[in-house]
């Protein structure tokens, strides 16, 4: 049983957002579009303004300025009730003075549905998100994944076209948090709602997303698809935030670019800036054996220390201009005795295509 | 066999020491109970049972069904602890609901002033009323001068002056614990409403006043019980003209010295205040009520 999406999703337009709270910037003159029935994602560290942002298209956070609109319709006055969107919150807010099925039925009551279509409806909702026949428990009888999925289910219930979700799965623990998000990424496919949803978490950002906006103090740092965002940062912050990245300094002699003592082979397009960093992922460096082959960037330097965690060890080595870059690797029986151990030196090696230059400028 | 019950008997007697240490902490409390509860309150039912001759007899207990005024001092008590409480309600929700969506600071500042009055004497205060009362004081003259009424009101020495100085002093038993319960209700759940298309009217009805209502029984309940035995302002303010059961009890013992026919009145009463108590707990959940269950 499948319900059917009876409404076109609607785009998100947001131009020129500001929000201040006394000097602090919440929202820095923001505009950004969420395409119809895309999933995008606000992340960012706490405080950057992903959950104001969140809370303005929700219509609990009232900006300064700017322009808010669903579709054609201009909704930054437009108080929250009437918004016709579908949120989770954080900790849920499930009314605890009410059923599973009382909770779901909610907003189809205020909407006035005849009876025998509500309860036809709750079912189908919580059958959407595997809780069929779960409507007679009080919430205090639920688990955490489940009382997540109730949640979702009266947020969805009443086929809104917009969905809002503010760090959804931050209350469970890890391994029901990586299957919720395959969940949530198919429930996503198959109702296509504008989903906009809020997390700090970087992979679950990558996991679920069709794009990703990162915000920081107040503003969008980036906004693009996963694997760009990976792999083309367009700044510090960004490429700092998303994976554990190291960063090498870069200088010009001549025609060659050095970083950590190397000319580096660059391939790849480099960013308009005065200043630039090399951004090293330490899954992306390898160590060699030998010799550097074609189209490898090596870096010389001395193990300061070798950790093993399990599926991988992670490898830190300062080079001889004093900066330290990290390198994992996976393991595999026991490779791990022929790692090369702190004190000793080691050659680290970065494939030209994996050689990213970006801006040396905080956004 | 010896390796399971390594240190067994040791930890067991820990535990009962510990337990032991425990009681003995909640000694004195227990004791003061027995001395000033539970003693006197075996001796009032003795009593009760106690006739004039000083053999058992049922006799207090048999005047009170005779006597048609007594059956009017029980009923005058309850209507009037029944009109405290809810004219409790209605001044004291609001203003707790008011409270409740102050910022901490001012709402902090509202509670002084709801606790200020409580922290001065009784007395002081229902003689207070009494001389803004009466027939030429500050109320009427003010009235008068106002223009809302041509004739002084009767408004002490009857039901009215009863009433007010009672809700005066039962507000915040009932402020009180309905301001706790509405500062405890998250206001994502308000945010949650809204959102589910809940006008600020609706979310009040379907969500916060639910999530209120054990707060404001637990109030209620402990006003309705307290003013049943409400001695000192109705007495000040009734002017004779309301008698509640305290009263009656009060007067057997000073004007007519009889501790038999008082002691009986206190069983009844008691008896009807745990009867009440029983009946609410049958409705509401008690548990929700003191703050436990969850």
């Amino acid at each position: 049983m499948t319900s059917q999406v009876t409404q076109e999703a609607l785009p998100i337009t947001v131009r020129n957002v500001t929000k201040t709270y006394g000097r602090v910037h919440a929202l820095d003159d923001v505009s950004i579009d969420v395409k119809s029935g895309e999933f995008l994602t606000l992340l960012g560290p706490s405080g950057s303004g992903k959950t104001t942002l969140l809370m303005v298209l929700a219509g609990f956070t009232r900006p300064d300025q700017g322009s808010l609109k669903f579709g054609d319709r201009e909704m930054i006055r437009t108080p929250p009730h009437l918004r016709d969107v579908g949120m989770v919150f954080q900790n849920y807010a499930l009314f605890p003075h009410m059923t599973v099925a009382g909770n779901v039925a909610y907003p189809l009551k205020l909407r006035r549905a005849p009876k025998a279509e509500i309860a036809e409806r709750v079912e189908r909702a919580l059958e959407t998100v595997q809780l069929g026949g779960y409507g007679d428990r009080r919430i205090d009888q639920l688990s955490g994944g489940q009382r997540q999925r109730v949640a979702l289910a009266r947020s969805i219930v009443f086929e809104p076209r917009i969905l809002l979700m503010d760090e959804p799965l931050s209350a469970l623990d890890k391994k029901l948090r990586d299957r919720m998000q395959i969940e949530l990424r198919h429930l996503h496919e198959k109702l296509g709602m504008t989903t906009v949803y809020v997390t700090h978490d970087q992979r679950e950002a990558l996991t679920m997303s069709d794009r990703i906006a990162v915000v920081n103090h107040g503003r969008i740092m980036q906004l693009a698809d996963p694997q760009s965002l990976y792999e083309q940062p367009e700044n510090k912050f960004v490429a700092d935030f998303i994976g554990d990245s190291t960063f090498l300094p870069v200088h010009r002699e001549g025609s060659d670019i050095i970083a950590g003592g190397t000319a580096l082979t660059i391939v790849r397009p480099v960013p308009k800036a005065e200043k630039h960093l090399l951004m090293l992922r330490p899954e992306r460096v390898r160590l060699l054996s030998g010799p550097a082959p074609e189209g490898v960037n090596a870096f010389a330097g001395t193990v300061t220390d070798l950790v093993y965690q399990g599926e991988s060890y992670l490898l830190y080595a300062r080079l001889r201009d004093g900066t330290e870059i990290a390198v994992r690797g996976a393991i595999r029986s026991d490779t791990f005795a022929d790692l090369p151990k702190p004190g000793e030196t080691a050659q680290l090696g970065l494939d030209a295509a994996d050689t990213v230059l970006i801006a040396d400028t905080e956004g | 066999m010896a390796v399971t019950d390594m240190n067994a008997a040791g930890l067991r007697r820990d535990e009962r020491l510990e337990r032991l240490r425990l009681f003995g902490l909640a000694s004195p409390a227990l004791l003061l109970v027995l001395v000033v509860l539970v003693i006197p309150v075996g001796w009032l039912f003795y009593v009760s049972f106690v006739g004039a001759d000083g053999s058992f007899s049922l006799e207090n207990y048999e005047r009170m069904i005779k006597r048609k005024s007594y059956a009017r001092i029980f009923w005058t008590t309850f209507k009037v602890s029944l009109l405290t409480t809810g004219l409790c309600i209605l001044i004291g929700y609001p203003l707790a609901y008011f409270m409740s969506q102050l910022p901490r600071k001012l709402a902090n500042l509202c509670m002084i002033t709801v606790l200020l009055p409580f922290w001065t004497s009784l007395l002081v205060r229902t003689y207070a009323w009494l001389v803004l009362l009466q027939k030429n004081g500050l109320v009427n003259n003010w009235a008068i001068s106002l223009g809302l009424w041509d004739e002084p009101l009767k408004l002490v020495h009857n039901l009215n002056g009863t009433l007010i100085g009672m809700v005066h002093i039962m507000l915040p038993f009932l402020i009180l614990p309905t301001y706790g319960a509405m500062t405890a209700i998250d206001r994502d759940y308000l945010k949650a409403a809204s959102n589910l298309g809940a006008s600020p009217r609706r979310a009040f009805w379907t969500v916060f006043l639910p999530l209120s209502t054990p707060g404001l029984f637990a109030g209620a309940l402990m006003v309705f019980i307290l003013c049943l035995g409400f001695f000192v302002t109705p007495a000040v303010l009734g002017g004779g003209k309301v008698i509640l059961v305290s009263m009656k009890i009060v007067s057997n013992i000073e004007l007519f010295v009889n501790w038999g026919a008082a002691s009986a009145l206190g069983v009844v009463l008691m008896v009807l205040t745990v009867a009440v108590l029983w009946v609410a707990s049958r409705f509401l959940n008690l548990d929700r009520m003191t703050g436990g269950g969850h």
